[in-house]
């Protein structure tokens, strides 16, 4: 057994609004530099939908990810070593930047500058790539709401699989969001397929990063990642990914994407892993297997076993402590309600998702029939075999089973949860029906409807003795230079660039966890002397005197 | 002249190509890449670089041959010159045109692609510029020197060749370069004015030749440890021991 820690999230699709501020603060933090226009480390798509970049999910035609042999060996779906080596002149697989959207500004300028004239000037679409005027056509988010989806939901990869005839009636009649990061997996296929060995998993917490002094531009990440969350910065030349906001995980904030999300769908936690496995568990034959495979990948953290083990790995007595607190160990195996994005791909992916039961809901409610009820809500998951397959396409490879057992738990949670609400008896017959009891079932609908922040997010701090050597990490990754190009030699450029300060973060977790807004509680002893005009002095300068006596 | 030409000039750039790559590497790593623009246009690229890449790479598998093995070495393996010749003007030939034929592929689309134009840099275009001057010269070489014989018959390897290895042994000899016909001194100077401005452009990435990738795991793990040390603790700070 060799233990390992890995930083993993969870989000509860049901309570996703598609408000894309996830979408909105990453790109602010991360993403806003020449280059990087057209990249979104977090996206929110509408499903069924073609995704970002378009198609992304068809693997048929752009070979991400790892597949199985016929001797049963797991391989690169796009080819091993030689492949990527004589392929490196022209990466046969890459998306073009339509797939993804040709990013645009506006010259807003004519708005003022325009002559007078007889029409209102119009400030037209202009490419941040090549500068001219351009027709928008697609974007990151072209289908949001399924918008236009008539015209281009057919070619929605899942959807395909599904039978034809079912189209139709599918898109009146479900619809919901899928915020998507970079996976972080456990076995990265873009760390696999990048030939200068620049993009690394952390030992310390499983976080996936690409070293910019080490990337070279091949681009090979690109395309064997499935999911498509590795970018070609264009400017820099350098591939660049969600970086799971490892300077705020470092002191224990959550990720920005998670901080700043309304519906409060995301859960950030420690998971415990046998690394000794993780080959074994992707190699499953079956698919369908992949799901429980990776299931038993992870290592029970209230196990004594484990704990020793963890700790002889180094790992120190607080992780193990917020691996046991982990709200991602208790969806993933305790409630057994998330499940992971295309375990078909192979790459133990660590962002897992509760499927959302709200259409369904929403399907008996239209029907005029109670939508709380846990017979009506049981008849509809069974009758809506046409969702029900399409989420198992996204989180099963296609296997119903596990899909329509998290849908039952929710919606036997939602019924049992009346009753209580309501102040009638709660009825044990519920929980029973979908294997719980009652205090697990009060504890899940704790966990999923009212947790607080802390529980939420249980992110063990970096420790003090490691900040050292995690700051200078931070000097290797993602975005050390801003806007990229050479640094200069002399002047302010110069050097090597200034580490993300871990204190800055430190002040932040202080100020956001303070129990008072924004005012330090010494605040009455401060005196702000830009407002002194120099005349005697102001109240709280000094200290009072002592009366004399 | 002569010695300027082949001896002082030859090293000046040699010595500009070594230390401007150290230095490069050791201030720059971050701009050390490719710079593709394969997400820009790929219909040109998918045809250009390819032919282009592995072009140069038999253009420079046989420089290395040509210059590097003497004569007296192919002839104690009893091959005859006119073999050697028939071997290596055919497949210099054949390298030299897919190099060519990639780089006016390249270059037209570098034009004439509106996003792949506007990321070029003026280091990108001194470059190209070079690159197009050597590789023409060097086919020019091959075509009016080994096979229609202009200018009468010559034997690089006993001229050129041989002033190149001096030159690598820092014992070198001009008068053989200086005898050399116009167009081999033209392309031996141009090139040597591309490995001058080599580590200043895009072409650094040929030293990164991700051949490591053949040999190493495919997951990279990095701990602590072994990141202790990207760069040097500024004056005043020491690191912890831990």
């Amino acid at each position: 057994m060799r233990v390992m820690a890995q930083m993993a999230m969870v989000m509860n699709l049901d309570k996703c609004i598609g408000c894309h501020t996830c979408s909105v603060t990453c790109k602010q933090a991360w993403t806003n530099r020449t280059g990087t226009e057209y990249i979104w480390f977090n996206n929110v798509e509408t499903r069924p939908g073609l995704g970002y970049p378009r198609t992304y999910e068809d693997q048929e035609k752009w070979k991400g990810g790892w597949e199985r042999n016929k001797r049963g060996r797991l391989v690169l779906k796009g080819g091993g070593r030689f492949k990527k080596l004589l392929t490196i002149f022209s990466n046969p697989k890459l998306p073009s930047i339509g797939e993804y959207y040709e990013p645009w500004t506006y010259d807003y300028s004519t708005l003022t500058d325009a002559p007078a004239q007889e029409h209102t000037p119009v400030a037209r679409p202009k490419s941040l790539i090549s500068g001219n005027d351009m027709k928008i056509e697609w974007s990151a988010n072209w289908d949001d709401d399924l918008g236009g989806s008539t015209a281009t939901a057919h070619r929605d990869p899942m959807l395909q699989k599904i039978s034809d005839k079912v189209k139709f009636e599918f898109e009146q009649t479900f619809m919901f969001y899928l915020p998507r990061i970079c996976e972080h997996c456990l076995n990265p296929s873009c760390a696999a397929s990048c030939p200068s060995g620049a993009i690394y998993k952390r030992a310390e917490d499983g976080i996936v990063l690409v070293d910019q002094d080490k990337c070279r531009g091949w681009r090979m990440c690109v395309s064997g990642c499935p999911y498509k969350k590795v970018y070609f910065n264009h400017k820099t030349g350098k591939a660049e990914k969600c970086t799971f906001c490892f300077p705020r995980i470092e002191v224990g904030l959550p990720t920005v994407c998670s901080e700043t999300c309304v519906g409060r769908l995301r859960y950030i936690g420690l998971m415990l892993y046998d690394a000794d496995k993780v080959l074994e568990a992707a190699s499953t034959e079956d698919d369908h297997g992949l799901y429980e495979a990776q299931r038993e990948v992870f290592l029970d953290p209230f196990d004594p076993d484990v704990m020793r083990e963890a700790e002889k790995a180094g790992i120190a007595r607080d992780w193990i402590e917020a691996a046991q607190r982990s709200p991602i160990y208790a969806l993933i195996n305790t409630y057994k309600v998330a499940l992971p994005l295309h375990p078909e791909y192979r790459t133990m992916p660590m962002v897992w998702y509760i499927p959302p039961l709200s259409p369904v809901v929403d399907v008996v409610q239209e029907t005029g029939e109670d939508a709380e009820d846990k017979g009506n809500l049981f008849a509809a998951i069974d009758a809506l075999r046409i969702p029900i397959e399409y989420l198992a396409e996204l989180f099963t490879a296609g296997d119903v089973g596990p899909v329509d057992a998290v849908l039952k738990k929710l919606a036997a949670m939602r019924c049992y949860m009346r009753d209580i609400n309501m102040g009638r008896d709660p009825d044990g017959t519920i929980p029973a029906a979908v294997g719980m009891s009652e205090e697990q079932m009060y504890d899940m609908y704790r966990l999923l409807a009212i947790a607080k922040y802390d529980e939420r997010y249980v992110i063990p701090p970096a420790h003090a003795e490691q900040a050292h050597s995690l700051e200078e990490l931070a000097t290797e990754c993602s975005v050390s230079a801003y806007g990229g190009g050479q640094q200069d030699l002399f002047g302010e450029g110069s050097g090597v660039p200034t580490p993300i300060a871990v204190e800055n973060f430190q002040m932040l977790q202080d100020r956001q966890t303070a129990d008072t807004l924004a005012s330090p509680a010494d605040k009455g002893a401060r005196v702000n002397l830009l407002n002194w005009d120099g005349k005697g002095s102001p109240a709280g300068l000094f200290p009072p005197r002592k009366k004399d006596s | 002249m002569n010695e300027f030409l082949f001896v002082v000039v030859p090293y000046i750039c040699l010595t500009t190509f070594v230390v401007g790559h150290l230095w490069r590497y050791h201030y720059d790593k971050f701009g050390w890449t490719t710079r593709s623009s394969q997400l820009y246009e790929n219909r040109l690229l998918r045809i250009g670089s390819p032919l282009f890449h592995f072009g140069m790479l038999g253009v420079v598998g046989g420089h290395i041959i040509g210059l590097l093995v003497p004569q007296s070495w192919t002839d104690a393996v009893r091959i005859s010159e006119h073999s050697y010749h028939v071997v290596a003007v055919t497949g210099g030939l054949l390298a030299g045109a897919a190099a060519l034929a990639g780089m006016v592929i390249l270059i037209y689309r570098r034009r004439t692609v509106g996003p792949v134009f506007s990321a070029t840099t003026r280091m990108d275009k001194v470059m190209y510029a070079f690159l197009a001057v050597v590789i023409v010269l060097g086919m020019w070489n091959t075509i009016a020197g080994s096979i229609m014989t202009i200018g009468g018959e010559y034997n690089y390897r006993e001229g050129v060749s041989v002033w190149y290895r001096s030159f690598l042994a820092f014992q070198p000899d001009a008068s053989l370069m200086a005898s050399a016909p116009l167009g081999f001194q033209l392309h031996a100077l141009a090139a040597f004015g591309l490995f001058a401005l080599w580590p200043f452009t895009r072409l650094v990435h040929v030293f990164s030749a991700p051949v490591g990738y053949l040999t190493r795991p495919y997951i990279v793990y990095r701990t602590r440890d072994e990141q202790l040390g990207s760069h040097q603790p500024r004056r005043g700070w020491d690191r912890i021991s831990q």
